[in-house]
């Protein structure tokens, strides 16, 4: 039988939602394959978590131990290769998130099963998989292949990458497997998570985000884009590279590892529209992008799009705005 | 303390207008501007300031053609004190696993007590090629690491999660970490300071050198192989506003006074 298992993302009491996405793309491939669809779930006290899983697989692979409580890539990787080893899955499906970017690599390269990281497309083929990947920050994408046969497959998936469809609910049964892990000393701990701190503007609060981003250039143009919010009652948010440069403070920053957003516009200015920012603001009412490059994929995701020298058309949209608000 | 950094010269997309070459595999890199891939820098700057505070040594390595030299010689200008480069017709091709696999060899042999990556290169994006020399090393990992502090055969790392989050975790040294962007302020590099060090010898290592077998590199050590580029189908797409910059600027007013409420 031709198995697939998702390992399930959660962190404090929560499954992610990368998680559901897998399971849904998962239970279409393992359909199209004619095989079964398993979940592998890692944790201490997480029973309810696997509950809420059953109805999405064919089975919840339960492994619970208080040395599980935290993740950490040393326990992941022991249990996982137990586990990937047994059961020796066609595909084993991991989230391109923080804990998987820490994780697959290493199982991967430790059992020998070929991998391909950051999937956007799976496609079963041949008794194996084509894939489809982006490059070059997201302007163009790549068809990519197994090189090395199998006969087991591993992949990283994008967050948000698959849509999670509504399917009538799998006879799901939670199977418990033991835990191989011993009191072995760790060479790596986990100790404590961290907050970031509380800027002093909320921007998931705003009404009208104008975000800014490396096409600003230089901290001295970051008034620019703020008269601009001044003018229409926004509130200033930006991509990642401007709070690494201190032009911004890390409150303002929209993505994966910033804020989500959901403003009624969001106006990006100089973004080209890298997969972690847009995840942080794809749910905006309404999207206008300002960027110098046609093929930039902000468009993509934009219902308007301005192709523009920002230091060109900002001005101009900021007089244009005042005098017709002065009407 | 001795820190091997390892780096890679990429092509600076993100406001160059780019096309697909002939080959259909691969884009137009002739006109492209190169540089170190972001993430890098920040690696290279962590390790200096690290050397500048404890001392030791903080070596660099690249896979890549004569033009890496640039970027490991912009390395040295920052303060590395060695550069070294892997390179053969045989490495051609390959993945991230392949990639990581020779860099691992040729670091194998060296004394370290802490190795930096990038999270991810710019280019390929794989966001794997630490992790996976860490498996072949046999030495414990942190991934996308924004802040590190050194104690007595360890280090206390802070690792960036979702959502503004992070994690701190303690790992024993000799370890690897991969670097995050905006984890200190990469230094300036001047020409003179180039200029400096561009006598310096680069020295160059071959599968031979590292003892891989022609099927463990390049495309044929590889895990995947990239069939076809194309351009992302773009859905419905933006609706683009046009005309003269007033005509622009009335509509997306337009579009902000609909949407967005602005009276
Ligand atoms: C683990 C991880 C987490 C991450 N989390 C986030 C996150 O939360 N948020 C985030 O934003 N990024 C995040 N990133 C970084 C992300 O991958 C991109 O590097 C980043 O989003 C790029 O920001 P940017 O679009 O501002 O810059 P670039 O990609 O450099 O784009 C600049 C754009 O400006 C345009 N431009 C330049 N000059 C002009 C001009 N004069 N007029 C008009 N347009 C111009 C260019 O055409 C280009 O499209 C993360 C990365 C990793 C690995
Ligand atoms: N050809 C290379 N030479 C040296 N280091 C590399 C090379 N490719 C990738 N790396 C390192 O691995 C990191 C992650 O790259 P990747 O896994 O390709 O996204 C980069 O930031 C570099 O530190």
């Amino acid at each position: 039988m031709k198995e697939i298992i998702v390992v399930a993302e959660h962190r404090r009491g929560e499954l992610r939602d990368v998680t559901w996405e897998m399971l849904s793309k998962g239970r279409q491939l393992s359909e199209s394959l004619g095989g079964e669809l398993s979940v592998a779930l890692l944790g201490k006290d997480v029973k309810n978590l696997a509950e809420a899983l059953k109805p999405k697989a064919n089975r919840v692979l339960l492994v619970e131990d208080n040395r599980l409580e935290f993740y950490n890539s040393e326990t992941y990787e022991k249990v996982l290769a137990q586990l990937v080893t047994e059961k020796k899955p066609v595909l084993t499906m991991i989230g391109h998130t923080a804990m998987g970017m820490d994780f697959a690599p290493c199982l991967a390269a430790h059992l020998k099963i070929p991998l391909a990281t950051d999937c956007i497309g799976i496609d079963p083929k041949n008794e194996t998989f084509d894939l489809t990947r982006q490059i070059y920050g997201g302007k163009i994408n790549a068809a990519v292949s197994f090189l090395r046969k199998g006969p087991q497959y591993m992949v990283t998936v994008r967050a948000g990458a698959f849509p999670v469809m509504e399917k009538e609910p799998l006879p799901g049964e939670i199977v418990s497997v033991p835990s191989p892990l011993t009191d072995e000393a760790l060479a790596r701990r986990f100790l404590e998570y961290m907050e970031a701190a509380v800027g002093e503007v909320d921007i998931t609060q705003a009404d009208i985000l104008i975000a800014v981003g490396r096409g600003i250039k230089d901290v001295e143009n970051i008034p620019l884009v703020k008269e601009l919010a001044d003018s229409v009652g926004g509130v200033l948010a930006c991509s990642r590279p401007v709070v690494d440069k201190k032009w911004l403070p890390k409150g303002c920053q929209v993505g994966t590892s910033g804020k989500t957003v959901k403003p009624k516009v969001y106006v990006a200015v100089g973004i080209s529209g890298a997969f972690q920012h847009v995840a942080g603001m794809k749910g905006a009412g309404t999207i206008i992008a300002i960027n110098k490059d046609p093929k930039a994929p902000i468009f993509g995701v934009a219902q308007y799009g301005i192709v523009a020298d920002l230091f060109k058309i900002l001005p101009v949209i900021k007089d244009k705005i005042k005098q017709l608000k002065q009407k | 303390m001795n820190i091997i950094v390892c780096i890679k010269r990429v092509p600076d997309t993100a406001d160059a207008d780019i096309s697909i070459d002939k080959s259909g595999k691969d884009i137009d890199k002739s006109g492209l501007a190169f540089d170190l891939n972001e993430w890098d820098s920040y690696a290279i700057e962590e390790a200096i300031l690290l050397k500048e505070k404890l001392g030791g040594t903080v070596t660099v390595f690249s896979a890549g053609g004569e033009d890496s030299n640039e970027s490991l010689r912009k390395c040295l200008a920052m303060g590395a004190d060695d550069a070294l480069r892997l390179t053969d017709p045989a490495f051609a091709g390959a993945d991230g696993f392949a990639t990581a696999r020779a860099l691992a060899e040729a670091i194998r042999k060296r004394p370290y007590d802490l190795i930096l990556t990038g999270t991810q290169a710019e280019d390929d994006g794989y966001g794997q090629v630490g992790v996976v020399m860490a498996q072949m090393l046999r030495i414990p990992h942190v991934s996308i690491v924004t802040r590190i502090d050194v104690q007595e055969k360890k280090i206390k790392a802070h690792r960036e999660l979702e959502g503004g989050l992070e994690e701190v975790v303690e790992v024993d040294l000799p370890a690897l970490l991969t670097i995050q962007t905006g984890i200190n302020e990469p230094r300036y590099v001047s020409i003179m300071g180039i200029r400096k060090v561009a006598k310096k010898e680069i020295k160059a290592l071959g599968a031979s050198d590292l003892n891989l077998k022609p099927e463990e590199v390049g495309l044929a050590g590889s895990d995947i192989q990239l069939d076809k580029v194309f351009l992302p189908p773009v859905g419905v797409g933006a609706e683009m506003l046009e005309g003269k910059p007033e005509e622009i600027a009335r509509k997306m007013f337009d579009i902000l006074k609909d949407k967005g409420g602005v009276a």
